[in-house]
C-alpha cells in the first residue's frame, strides 16, 4: 500500500480546519438528538412564565414592568446553565472509545475539545433566539434599537463560548457525567441567584452586595440591559469582556492539560 | 522484501499506581509481517498497544513505530499508524460515511479525496448499503467493520488491531481474518492482539507471548505449537461400547501414543498434522465405528500458558482474571 503524502500545513491553519470538522460532526450530534436541546428551549421558557407571573406583581407592580426586567437576566441565566451541558457530554465521550482514536490521528491535541466548544454555538444562538422571541410574545420590547440589542445577544454567545471552557474543564477531571452536572450546578446556581438577574441588588445584605458587584453575571446581566432598554451601562460590557478573558486564560489551558493527561 | 524492523520495542514499563502492567516487554516486528500477541485477559496486551499508539507514554523503556520514537516523535508516528481498539472506537451518532469522511477531514485528504476514500473502505467492508445509517444501527460485526474501515482511512503502514475478533461470532470472525491477510497482501504491517492461540495460528507470522506484563515465549507458530504440544484429535463414538476399538485406531493414528478419555464417551490424542483427521476418518469408518463428533484442536490459551509457565503461574492467572 502506498502510504499518502499527508502534506503538513501550517499548525495554526490545521487546528482551524480540524476544529471546525469536529465542531461540525457536534452539531450533527445535536441534530440527531434534539432533546438534547430541552435545557436552552423548554427551560428559558418556563423560567420566563414562572418568574415573570408569579414574582412580577410582587417585585415590580405588575407584570410587564418585571418582564422588561427579567429577560436579559433569564437569558444570561440560562445561557450559562446551558453550558453545563458541554462538560457532560465530553465526560460521555471521553468513556467511549472514538476519543482514543482522535488522540492516535496526527491532529492538533487542542482540536476536539475547540472542536466541541464552537459546536455548541449552535446552542447558544438557539436559547438567545427562544428567549428573546418568547419574551416578545409575552411583551417584552426592546427600547434602543436593533444593532444594540443584536450586540447584546452576541455579548450572550460570547460569554457561555468563553464561560464554557469552566465545564470543559470540569468534564476532563471528574470521573462521572453525574458528577460534572451536579458540580457544575452547585457553582452555576449561587452566580445567577446572587447577581441582578431576578432583583435589584439594592436590598440585599452588604456582604451579599460585595459578592454581587464583582459577580460576572450581574455585569453580562446589566451590559445586556443596558444594550436592550437603555438603561445606565456604565463599565459593565468591560467587566464581562474582562471575564471572558478570564475563563478562557485559565480555564482553556487547564483542560487542554487535562485532556492530555487523562488516559 | 526487505527484513528491516517497523516497529521495535525495548524494554517498555508501565505501571497504573501498584500494578505493574507491563514489566519490560520487548517486541520487534519486520515490514510486511504479522505479529500476534497472545495473552489473557490482564496480561497487558492493551498496554503495549496504547504506548505503540502515543495513547500513554511508558514508565521506561522505549519503542520506534518506522523509525519514530513514540514518546519523542509521536506526530510522525501518528502518521503511520491506525488504530482499532478493543471497542468500536467511532462516533455512533454519524453515519458509517460521515464517521469515514470525518477522519478524512482530519487527516488532510481534503473534501473530494475524504469522499472518494470513505467509497472505497465502505465497499471493501460491505458497508455501501448501510453507508447512511447511523453508526448506532449496525450490528456488532458491521461496527467491528466500520471500526477497522476507519483505522484505514490514511492508508497507514502499520495498524494495531486490538482483539479484533473478541465478541463476534465464528462466520464473523472468519471475514476479519480474511481482511487481516488483505491488509497484508497490500504491504500493511499488523500487531494484532488476541486470546486466541488459534487466530494467532491463522494471521500471524510470528506470536508473542505474554502473561503478567512480561514476555514469556516468541516463536513462530510452528515453533510455539511444537513447544506447547501441537493439535489434539477429538472423537466421540456414537456407541460407547466402540471405545475401547476407537481408542485402538487412534493410538495407531498419532503413532503409538496412547489415546485418552477426556470427558465421558470422548477420545483425545496428539496428533501431528490436520492429516490425521483424515486418516482416523478412513480407519474409523473401515472398521465400522460410528461416530457423532471429530474435531481437532489448537491448544487453548490455559493449555498454552499451563506448558509455558507451570501449573504456578497458572493458578496466578485465574487470581487475576477473576
Amino acid at each position: 500500500m502506498v502510504s499518502l503524502a499527508i502534506a503538513p500545513s501550517p499548525r495554526p491553519l490545521r487546528l482551524v480546519r480540524h476544529s471546525f470538522a469536529l465542531a461540525k460532526r457536534s452539531l450533527i450530534k445535536t441534530w440527531r438528538t434534539p432533546e438534547a436541546l430541552i435545557d436552552v428551549t423548554l427551560q428559558p421558557v418556563l423560567f420566563l412564565v414562572l418568574f415573570v407571573y408569579i414574582f412580577g406583581g410582587a417585585i415590580s407592580g405588575n407584570t410587564h414592568d418585571y418582564l422588561q426586567f427579567l429577560l436579559p437576566g433569564i437569558l444570561a441565566q440560562t445561557i450559562a446553565t446551558g453550558c453545563i451541558s458541554i462538560g457532560v457530554n465530553l465526560n460521555t465521550d471521553m468513556e467511549k472509545g472514538i476519543f482514543d482514536r482522535f488522540r492516535s490521528l496526527p491532529i492538533p491535541r487542542a482540536a476536539p475539545l475547540l472542536g466541541a466548544v464552537l459546536g455548541d454555538i449552535v446552542r447558544y444562538v438557539i436559547v438567545t433566539a427562544v428567549t428573546v422571541g418568547f419574551g416578545y410574545i409575552l411583551g417584552f420590547r426592546v427600547t434602543t434599537n436593533f444593532f444594540e440589542a443584536l450586540a447584546g445577544c452576541a455579548l450572550a454567545v460570547l460569554f457561555a463560548l468563553c464561560l464554557s471552557w469552566m465545564p470543559v474543564f470540569v468534564g476532563m477531571k471528574v470521573r462521572t457525567p453525574g458528577a460534572v452536572q451536579g458540580m457544575m450546578f452547585a457553582l452555576i446556581l449561587p452566580l445567577s441567584f446572587a447577581s441582578s438577574v431576578f432583583v435589584s441588588p439594592t436590598t440585599l445584605p452588604g456582604w451579599m452586595q460585595a459578592f454581587v458587584k464583582v459577580n460576572p453575571l450581574t455585569h453580562l446581566v446589566g451590559a445586556m440591559r443596558g444594550l436592550f432598554l437603555g438603561t445606565p451601562i456604565g463599565n459593565h460590557i468591560w467587566w464581562t469582556l474582562a471575564w471572558c478573558a478570564g475563563f478562557v486564560v485559565v480555564f482553556m489551558p487547564l483542560a487542554l492539560r487535562a485532556y492530555r493527561k487523562k488516559v | 522484501m526487505t527484513s528491516e524492523l517497523i516497529i521495535e520495542a525495548v524494554g517498555l514499563q508501565k505501571h497504573f499506581g501498584a500494578t505493574k502492567a507491563l514489566q519490560g516487554v520487548d517486541l520487534a516486528v519486520r515490514r510486511g509481517t504479522v505479529l500476534g500477541v497472545l495473552g489473557p485477559n490482564g496480561a497487558g496486551k492493551t498496554t503495549v498497544v496504547r504506548i505503540l499508539s502515543t495513547l500513554l507514554t511508558p514508565d521506561a523503556g522505549s519503542a520506534r513505530i518506522a523509525g519514530y520514537d513514540v514518546v519523542r516523535d509521536a506526530e510522525k508516528v501518528r502518521q503511520k499508524i491506525g488504530l482499532t481498539g478493543q471497542y468500536a472506537s467511532v462516533d455512533e451518532d454519524l453515519t458509517g460515511r460521515q464517521n469515514l469522511e470525518l477522519f478524512g477531514t482530519l487527516l488532510e485528504l481534503g473534501r473530494a479525496g475524504s469522499r472518494k476514500r470513505a467509497t472505497e473502505l465502505l465497499e471493501w467492508f460491505d458497508l455501501s448499503d448501510a453507508a447512511n445509517r447511523v453508526a448506532k444501527t449496525y450490528s456488532g460485526g458491521m461496527r467491528r467493520r466500520l471500526d477497522l474501515a476507519a483505522s484505514l482511512v490514511g492508508s497507514p503502514d502499520v495498524i494495531f488491531l486490538d482483539e479484533p475478533t473478541t465478541g463476534l461470532d465464528p462466520s464473523k470472525r472468519e471475514d476479519m481474518w480474511d481482511v487481516v491477510r488483505q491488509l497484508v497482501s497490500n504491504g500493511s504491517t499488523v500487531l494484532l492482539t488476541t486470546q486466541y492461540l488459534e487466530e494467532a495460528d491463522a494471521l500471524a507470522d510470528e506470536i508473542t507471548v505474554i502473561d503478567h506484563g512480561r514476555v514469556i515465549a516468541h516463536d513462530t507458530p510452528e515453533g510455539l505449537k511444537r513447544v506447547v504440544g501441537g493439535l489434539t484429535l477429538e472423537v466421540r463414538p456414537a456407541e460407547p461400547g466402540d471405545l475401547p476399538r476407537a481408542a485402538e485406531i487412534l493410538t495407531k493414528v498419532s503413532s503409538g501414543t496412547k489415546a485418552d478419555e477426556i470427558r465421558r464417551g470422548v477420545l483425545a490424542v496428539p496428533v501431528a498434522d490436520d492429516s490425521a483427521m483424515t486418516e482416523a476418518v478412513s480407519w474409523l469408518a473401515a472398521a465400522k465405528i460410528p461416530v457423532t463428533e471429530l474435531s481437532l484442536h489448537l491448544p487453548s490459551l490455559d493449555e498454552v500458558f499451563f506448558t509455558l509457565t507451570g501449573p504456578k503461574s497458572n493458578t496466578k492467572k485465574e487470581e487475576v482474571a477473576v
